[in-house]
């Protein structure tokens, strides 16, 4: 199977991979996927006090594909508040990276990622 | 060096240049294009010459008689015409048949079917080293058990299977035993004078003959009856109808031919560059090799890096051309069937590499390879939260994952 370039270029130079305090009251945290299933997506935020993403990390187990969707919404959130990050669609991460469909697993799985940080953050307030 | 380099040797093979020349030979009208079957003139007397003399080659590799040798498309046809030739021809004797769970899908899908048609079919689980326990199998024999099938190597992780000691077992109980040897013709030595089988499956395409020509092998002594599968002119004593192909089986007959006089040579040579290989691997923390060590064939290292997904792996060594346990790239998700019927977790099931050496391996080509790998695990690692889980002293097995 033929990646897109796109997909090759995120999982080549991968945008903010790493990690944060997860215990800081101002990150929020994502961890979605299993083992079992071939990919665990861990997306963090660190939202200011005015609700905006001011960061975002990534750390992906996956395939290509799985580590492309998650670099590329790192580069998406940085600068949305939360309201319009939750409001990021996996059809929008697919279509930007050209996921075949037995990868479009891959986009929803971000989705979750970004929706389960939001959640994550939230709950500490 | 050429790349990408061509480590998927199990897969298929390149057809060796002198299997091809014997081929071509037996295609155009200068060439030996007659009908074997037609028996009224030349023509037809010399395609079938060539047709005896490559079932001679067939049947000498693993001694046995030619007339045991009936040519197929291929293994999987060769799998399907055991199987379920024997299940209809001897149904009244009983309708329960034994075979493992890591055996190809020609055998496991053939045996499905045969459940839909009333069969019952028992699926030995192997040991974690992917070998099947003798009383395991003992066991599951019936009074109306009428086919154990078992695969002498497996194609994903290359354990061999005691074929001898089972067919001492199915004999002693008057079981036919059939043995997929797709994967092992050509690299282990086959003696059918030595081993009690009845019924043996193979291809020529994964010893450097080409795609679209196997055999089974049916024997005469004790005589094995079959239901024929393809019907037609009645061509391989009715067992198999269909035109024979002239040039496929020249060619597997001189692929066959070649694996006798080189398979020594070769082995040596390839379990050479297949240590060197683990040796170069093994060094990188958390790496599991799949399958027994010793009871293996040569040219198979199946491995695990853990907390690596295979896929994107296997996306960092584009020039390697290598084959992965993980199924992400279909929609079921699930890891290879094989790894997990050893009883490998998930992250290590998904996290396995096949590479399968032959002929035309090199030590250089080895050497790339082992360099290629120790650089891109690492860079794996640190994009993987698993690592940095792992690192930190997290159990892994014991998060609450919500499988999706």
């Amino acid at each position: 199977m033929a990646y897109s370039e796109k997909v090759i270029d995120h999982y080549e130079n991968p945008r903010n991979v790493g990690s944060m305090d997860k215990d800081d009251a101002n990150i929020g945290t994502g961890m979605v996927g299993a083992p079992a299933c071939g990919d665990v997506m861990r997306l963090q935020i660190k939202v200011s006090d005015d609700g905006v993403i001011e960061d975002a990390k990534f750390k992906t187990y996956g395939c290509g594909s799985a580590i492309a969707s998650s670099s590329l919404l790192t580069e998406w959130v940085k600068g949305k508040t939360l309201d319009e990050a939750g409001m990021i669609k996996n059809t929008e991460i697919a279509n930007e990276l050209e996921l075949p469909p037995v990868k479009i697993h891959c986009s929803v799985l971000a989705e979750d990622a970004i929706k389960a940080a939001i959640d994550d953050y939230k709950s500490k307030k | 060096m050429k790349t990408p380099i061509y480590f998927d040797y199990s897969a298929t093979t390149p057809v060796d240049k002198r299997v091809a020349k014997k081929m071509c030979d037996c295609l155009t009208e200068d060439g030996n294009f007659g009908n074997p079957a037609s028996s009224s003139h030349e023509f037809g007397w010399k395609a079938e010459e060539a047709v005896d003399q490559a079932r001679k080659d067939v049947a000498d590799l693993i001694n046995a008689n030619p007339k045991e040798i009936v040519f197929t498309s291929g293994a999987t046809e060769s799998d399907n015409l055991a199987i379920k030739g024997v299940a209809h021809f001897y149904h009244k004797k009983g309708k329960h048949i034994v075979t493992c769970k890591t055996e190809h899908k020609a055998v496991l899908d053939t045996c499905r079917q045969l459940e839909r048609e009333g069969y019952e079919v028992t699926y030995l689980d192997p040991e974690d080293t992917g070998l099947i326990d003798l009383d395991t199998l003992k066991a599951a024999l019936r009074d109306d058990t009428i086919l154990v099938s078992i695969m002498h190597v497996n194609n994903e992780i290359g354990v061999i299977q005691d074929i001898k000691a089972i067919g001492e077992i199915t004999r002693e109980r008057k079981i036919l035993f059939h043995v997929d040897a797709a994967q092992s013709a050509g690299k282990v030595p086959i003696d059918m004078d030595d081993l009690k089988v009845d019924l043996m499956s193979f291809s020529a395409h994964k010893i450097y003959g080409p795609k679209g020509i196997g055999a089974l092998y049916v024997s005469r002594k004790p005589r094995v009856r079959l239901e024929a599968q393809m019907h037609g002119g009645g061509h391989e004593r009715g067992m198999r109808s269909g035109t024979l192909a002239t040039h496929q089986i020249v060619g597997m007959g001189e692929a066959f031919r070649l694996a006798k006089e080189e398979m020594a040579a070769d082995n040596e040579r390839i379990r050479m560059l297949r240590d060197r290989l683990l040796k170069g691997l093994e060094g990188i923390e958390e790496t599991y090799v799949n399958g027994d060590i010793d009871q293996r064939v040569p040219h198979n290292l199946n491995i695990s890096f853990n907390f690596v997904e295979g896929e994107s792996l296997i996306m960092a060594l584009k020039e390697l051309a290598v084959s992965s346990g993980s199924a992400c790239t279909s929609a079921s998700l699930e890891p290879s069937y094989v790894l997990r019927a050893l009883g490998r977790n998930d992250e290590l099931a998904h996290s396995s590499i096949r590479f399968s050496l032959g002929r035309f391996t090199t030590e250089e080509e080895i050497d790339y390879a082992i360099a290629k790998i120790n650089d891109n695990i690492g860079k794996l690692r640190e994009l993987s939260p698993l690592w940095e889980m792992f690192k930190d002293g997290i159990d892994i097995s014991a998060i609450e994952w919500n499988a999706h």
